[in-house]
């Protein structure tokens, strides 16, 4: 049968979002800063409050919190009271506290909270496609742009800065990097699942990849496998689209670690 | 002695790092090192060592004083831990173009010089200790440096390896030319292979020209008699305020082993 243009839309949005979530999200995994994805997911709803206090595009509003964010997370230690996983949990749910409250003060009649908190494959227009297609590969791009500096650092710190790099802008680079991609996938996983679809592809890449650059590639194509199945899940069975790609998500992944366990591979 | 073109590649100047909780690390550390000399910092557990070298690359700020490095300065580092993330997969070969782009042959003829090439397709994560440190050093000799710092590089290696690859540093010297930096356990090296030996306990203690480090009272305290024993004489060149040129040391003013400040 034909694909109704509504589902295509949405799997090329999904598509797009898989491309750019692969390699960041090898970085969340490296960096062990999926909390830090948290805490900037949950952050979102302020955002989308803010749109709506100021009237704005919900984009808009929700890039412009996770920036404050971003930045505010990459403050150096000496400027923190608390350790960072402690603020990172604050962060998180006290955003997500507040957002929620917000919204459902500001909300208007018509807006679908759970759109927000899940996605919502019906949700995703023509222009939305064209956003995210050319955001993702712009964010590929700056990604790829600082790769070598962002990996030496994970792998070691020192080395990095002792042989000349910066891995404090770098990793800030990063940073505001998922907070654009935040803002870009948004409407495709919804708020509360968007640091999964960025991880749970890139750990199950790990099952079977050899160096970074195959984690990440593969990374990709375990996303983009993940969001076939899963909005062939929402469509089928009319389920919020984030979850069902989540699921399809976690599906593959002990999927791949059983066989490569199997297989004895690491 | 240091004419335009052998001006220090690296000078810490009376360098002072504290910890956290505001206790120094060390201070009043002033050390250089030149293209083609080999400087060697010894002294006891804890008593800096490690500090001082990541003061130098500025990896830790420092509290007080300065540290120079020539703008151009090209570092390879060979730190004395590292943490993979077993999360983070890595080939030895993909590992060596971490900080610097090169051809397979160029990786390969790195490795082979430490003696690990057949390990090429490991994962580093996989790798012994002795030979982790043998990859780590081939790293940082790939990148072609101007300076090589390698902070206590043959731990874990076999007694055997351990004088291959000290003979390989000397080499890297004399084929590169580059200044090296290093932290040694290793007496007999320090010894017969280092230009300058700076010691180290919270503060220079003392330092000078190795033909043998051993009649300053500090380094016996520090080593032992037993070292004393084993090692030749030196021609002890203090560049320490509290120690006249010479060999004896103002007792009340050396206080290594006991780490008191001794001034300011």
């Amino acid at each position: 049968m034909m694909p109704d243009p509504f589902i295509l839309r949405a799997l090329l949005a999904g598509l797009a979002a898989a491309l750019m979530a692969g390699p960041l999200g090898s970085f969340i995994v490296w960096r062990r800063m999926s909390y830090f994805g948290d805490a900037l997911a949950h952050s979102a709803l302020l955002g989308v409050a803010l749109a709506l206090v100021l009237d704005i595009s919900v984009t808009a509003g929700v890039l412009a919190v996770a920036v404050v964010v971003a930045v505010a997370v990459n403050l150096p230690g000496h400027l923190r009271r608390l350790p960072p996983d402690a603020l990172l949990g604050i962060f998180a749910h006290g955003a997500l506290a507040a957002g929620l409250l917000l919204t459902s003060l500001l909300i208007r009649p018509g807006f679908d909270l759970m759109a927000l908190l899940f996605g919502d494959i019906l949700a995703v227009t023509g222009s939305d496609v064209l956003l995210l297609g050319i955001g993702a590969l712009v964010v590929l791009g700056a990604l790829a742009a600082v790769w070598r500096p962002l990996l030496a650092a994970a792998v070691s710190e020192e080395i990095a800065i002792a042989e000349g790099m910066n891995p404090r802008r770098t990793e800030l680079a990063h940073t505001l990097l998922l907070a654009a991609a935040l803002a870009l996938a948004m409407k495709i996983t919804g708020i509360l699942l968007f640091t999964s679809l960025l991880i749970i592809p890139a750990a199950t890449a790990r099952a079977f990849a050899r160096s970074p650059e195959t984690m990440a590639a593969l990374a990709i194509v375990i996303g983009m496998a993940a969001v076939a199945v899963g909005l062939w899940i929402s469509w089928t069975f009319d389920a919020p689209s984030g979850p069902a790609i989540v699921s399809a998500a976690f599906g593959l992944f002990a999927v791949f670690h059983m066989a490569a366990s199997m297989l004895r591979f690491r | 002695m240091n004419g335009p073109d052998n001006s220090p590649l690296l000078e810490l100047r009376d360098a002072g790092v504290r910890a956290p909780d505001g206790r120094w690390l060390i201070r009043h550390v002033s050390l250089s090192v030149r293209r083609g000399e080999i400087v060697t910092l010894i002294g006891p557990n804890g008593g800096g060592k490690t500090t001082t070298i990541r003061a130098a690359l500025g990896i830790l700020p420092l509290a007080e004083g300065s540290v120079r490095r020539d703008p151009d300065l090209r570092v390879g580092y060979v730190p004395q831990k590292l943490a993979l993330d077993p999360a983070l997969p890595m080939t030895v070969a993909r590992f060596m173009r971490l900080t610097c782009s090169a051809t397979k042959a160029q990786i390969v003829q790195a490795l082979e010089e430490t003696g690990v090439c057949a390990r090429m397709n490991a994962q580093v994560a996989r790798l012994s200790g002795g030979e982790l440190q043998r990859v780590l050093i081939a790293r940082a000799i790939l990148r072609k440096p101007d300076l090589l710092v390698l902070d206590e590089p043959v731990q874990g290696v076999d007694f055997a390896g351990e004088a291959a690859l000290y003979e390989l540093i000397s080499h890297i010297r004399e084929t590169m030319g580059c200044g090296i930096l290093l932290v040694s356990h290793d007496l007999h090296f320090v010894m017969a292979g280092t230009d300058r030996v700076v010691c180290i306990n919270g503060h220079v203690c003392c330092s000078g020209h190795p033909h043998a480090v051993t009649k300053t009272p500090e380094y016996a305290d520090l080593f032992g008699p037993a070292a004393l024993e084993r090692l030749a004489a030196y021609t002890h060149h203090h560049d320490h305020v509290h120690a006249p040129d010479g060999h004896v040391c103002d007792t009340e003013g050396c206080d290594c082993g006991t780490s008191k400040e001794k001034s300011g």
